[in-house]
């Protein structure tokens, strides 16, 4: 393995919470690599800090120690306006809730990264209609998020996610709220997306969602007990 | 993310809340309308009681007996003496009328209330027995007919003059000059109807309702010489604290009066006190305009909170997918910002409404100032803004994760 090939690095992260008297750390001293290209699932019981772990991964949050490096940049020391910048160009976050916005358009929602990223209202409009055809919601395109089912929401945000072409998509239990059905719709969009050589890591406690990810994680008391490669399911 | 870009985004997010934002602009309106409304009512009273006071004629001091509590003490209200003051008579009148050096016109006023009849309808109005330089002193012109005459007021004659009000009331639209009316059961002539005067509950006495006879008459009618008051008219204004002591030292030398059984005051004076009056009136308003001011502040203060707290997500979200701080607060600013002069502007233009519509259809002065215009706006706006955007900047610090967490 090349260290080119590492595109995130997170070197004794810790993460401690503080509950009122009681301080709870989430985060041990974790290390990991995350190479390109690959879909990488972390699992373990709940409180094992693998929500944590993504979302300080994502720069969705700060470690209360270490280091998080980003193509070999260390981007923990970072303002918050040069992270917001690699939010938006760099990260793609997919949420268990979705976290669409209420009364706004699949099409709207989907643009809303490019309004950040300053793209102008036509290239916008082409760029969002283009993505949504492409998770299959081409005819859903001025639907409100209420008018959608919850597997055609998380589509929604998962063409969000992908708006600014990035280089890591993360993924919180994104099957958490759907259906088996819908949750394996959603399965097999992410493993395509990682045949088309996306980096992809997500959080699961699902065995069967897991088994979709070419590498298993996992955590248990903030701190990584396993991390093995496997063979990934066929998607259809 | 450019300004107009982020004005799109706030415009964008007013749109798709349109009764939270509804909501927030009734804050903002009510606190604007009733500040300026209010602001605008006390300087039109203000204007409204000047004006009329104009009218009464200038270069003039009333001079009249002060009510001394009787033996009897209060409520002697018998016909003969229904106030317990000492009153004026005739003697009173030629003596003040020999000051012809200072003195341009002295106009004696004997007031009654009784009823009066024509056909068969009957009113209960108020007769003033008065001289014919009522006529100049008091600035009423006839519009119908004409005002009783020198020689009329020396002998006495049976003839009235109506207010405007009255003559209406008794006649309608037929001419009144030449019927006859009854008064207090005697016959009287009408020969002329004073223009409309207006007034009556803010502005001094109702005159329309008045009827107006020789004074001569008045003694035969009431059986009685008392004369109520004077009204003396100086030849210059100047003068006016010079007759002022001139009239003390007559009532108190000459007609042995004591100092407490008269009054004797100018125009000026009854201004001052208007006005002073006034100025406590405008405090007044100026307390229950700020009260509202403060409500309204209360309320915009409620909604910008509430409505940025809940959406702390979406502050969450929008930091989440790459907004920078001061991209959330931008966003937030313009919103407010937007909501509050757009509530502003409305609350502006409907107190303008009011006011106008006062003007037009109750006759009411009420004046809208720019001063009012600024503090109500000022005061409203800037909470507005402030409330929108203190959270909206808490909520901006916060990680993106933190933020979608609060529920």
């Amino acid at each position: 393995m090349k260290t080119s090939d590492v595109v995130l690095q997170l070197t004794e992260v810790v993460k401690v919470y503080k509950l009122g008297e009681q301080t709870i750390t989430a985060l041990n001293k974790v290390d990991l690599s995350v190479t390109k290209g690959e879909f990488a699932a972390i699992m373990g019981s709940s409180g094992a800090g693998k929500s944590t772990m993504l979302q300080i991964a994502s720069l969705l949050d700060n470690p209360t120690s270490g280091h998080i490096l980003l193509h070999n940049q260390d981007v923990s020391t970072y303002s918050e306006k040069k992270l917001a910048k690699i939010r938006n160009q760099e990260i793609g976050f997919v949420f268990q809730q979705f976290n669409l916005l209420n009364r706004t358009s699949a099409l709207e929602n989907v643009a809303l990264p490019l309004i950040y990223a300053g793209v102008g209202y036509k290239e916008r409009q082409r760029r969002a209609t283009k993505i949504l055809e492409e998770v299959g919601l081409g005819d859903r395109l001025h639907n409100t998020p209420n008018q959608l089912s919850g597997g055609q929401q998380q589509r929604v945000a998962i063409a969000r996610a992908l708006i600014n072409d990035p280089t890591l998509l993360f993924a919180d239990e994104p099957t958490g709220n759907l259906d088996s059905k819908s949750g394996e719709e959603i399965m097999d969009i992410l493993s395509g997306l990682h045949k088309q050589g996306r980096t992809i890591v997500m959080v699961t406690h699902e065995e069967d969602i897991a088994s979709y990810a070419q590498r298993v994680i996992k955590m248990q008391d903030g701190k990584i007990l396993s991390d093995r490669q496997q063979k990934p399911k066929k998607s259809k | 993310m450019n300004f107009v870009n982020a004005l799109k985004v706030a415009w964008k997010a007013i749109l798709t809340n349109k009764s939270r934002s509804i909501l927030t602009m009734l804050g903002v309106i009510i606190g604007v309308g009733s500040v300026i409304l209010l602001v605008s009512i006390g300087n039109g009273l203000q204007v409204y009681i000047e004006d009329t006071f104009e009218d009464l004629g200038s270069n003039a001091i009333y001079v009249y007996p002060t009510e001394v509590l009787g033996e009897n003490g209060f409520g002697q209200q018998d016909e003969r003496s229904f106030v317990a003051a000492k009153q004026f008579s005739t003697k009173n009148l030629q003596d003040l009328q020999r000051y012809r050096r200072q003195i341009k016109e002295v106009l004696p006023e004997s007031v009654r209330g009784t009823t009066v009849r024509y056909r068969d309808t009957q009113k209960d109005i108020t007769v003033t027995g008065t001289t014919q330089v009522y006529e100049n002193v008091r600035n009423t012109k006839t519009i119908k007919g004409r005002f009783f005459s020198d020689s009329e007021t020396r002998s006495g004659q049976r003839v009235a003059v109506l207010g405007y009000k009255i003559a209406q009331d008794l006649f309608g639209n037929s001419d009144p000059v030449g019927r006859t009316i009854r008064l207090k059961g005697v016959n009287f002539e009408v020969i002329g109807v004073a223009e409309e005067k207006g007034g009556g509950a803010f502005g001094g006495p109702p005159f329309d309702n008045y009827i107006f006879i020789p004074l001569e008459a008045f003694f035969r009618l009431f059986d009685s010489t008392d004369i109520n008051s004077f009204t003396v008219q100086v030849r210059n204004k100047e003068e006016i604290p010079e007759v002022i002591d001139l009239l003390t030292e007559y009532l108190e030398e000459t007609d042995n009066r004591d100092e407490k059984e008269y009054d004797v005051i100018d125009q000026r004076e009854i201004l001052d006190t208007i006005n002073q009056v006034l100025g406590v009136l405008t405090v007044g308003l100026g307390g229950i305009a700020a009260i509202s001011l403060l409500v309204g502040g209360i309320g915009i203060m409620n909604i910008m909170l509430v409505s940025v707290t809940e959406r702390t997500r979406e502050i969450g979200l929008r930091k989440a997918i790459g907004a920078t701080p001061n991209q959330i607060l931008l966003q937030f600013l313009i919103e407010s910002s937007l909501l509050s002069l757009v509530g502003g502007a409305i609350g502006v233009g409907l107190a303008s409404l009011a006011s106008f519509l006062m003007v037009s259809l109750a006759d009411f002065p009420s004046a809208i100032t720019w001063q009012s215009i600024l503090l109500a706006f000022g005061v409203s706006v800037s909470v507005g803004v402030i409330f929108g955007v203190a959270p909206a900047r808490k909520a901006s610090r916060l990680s993106p994760i933190e933020a979608l967490r609060s529920e």
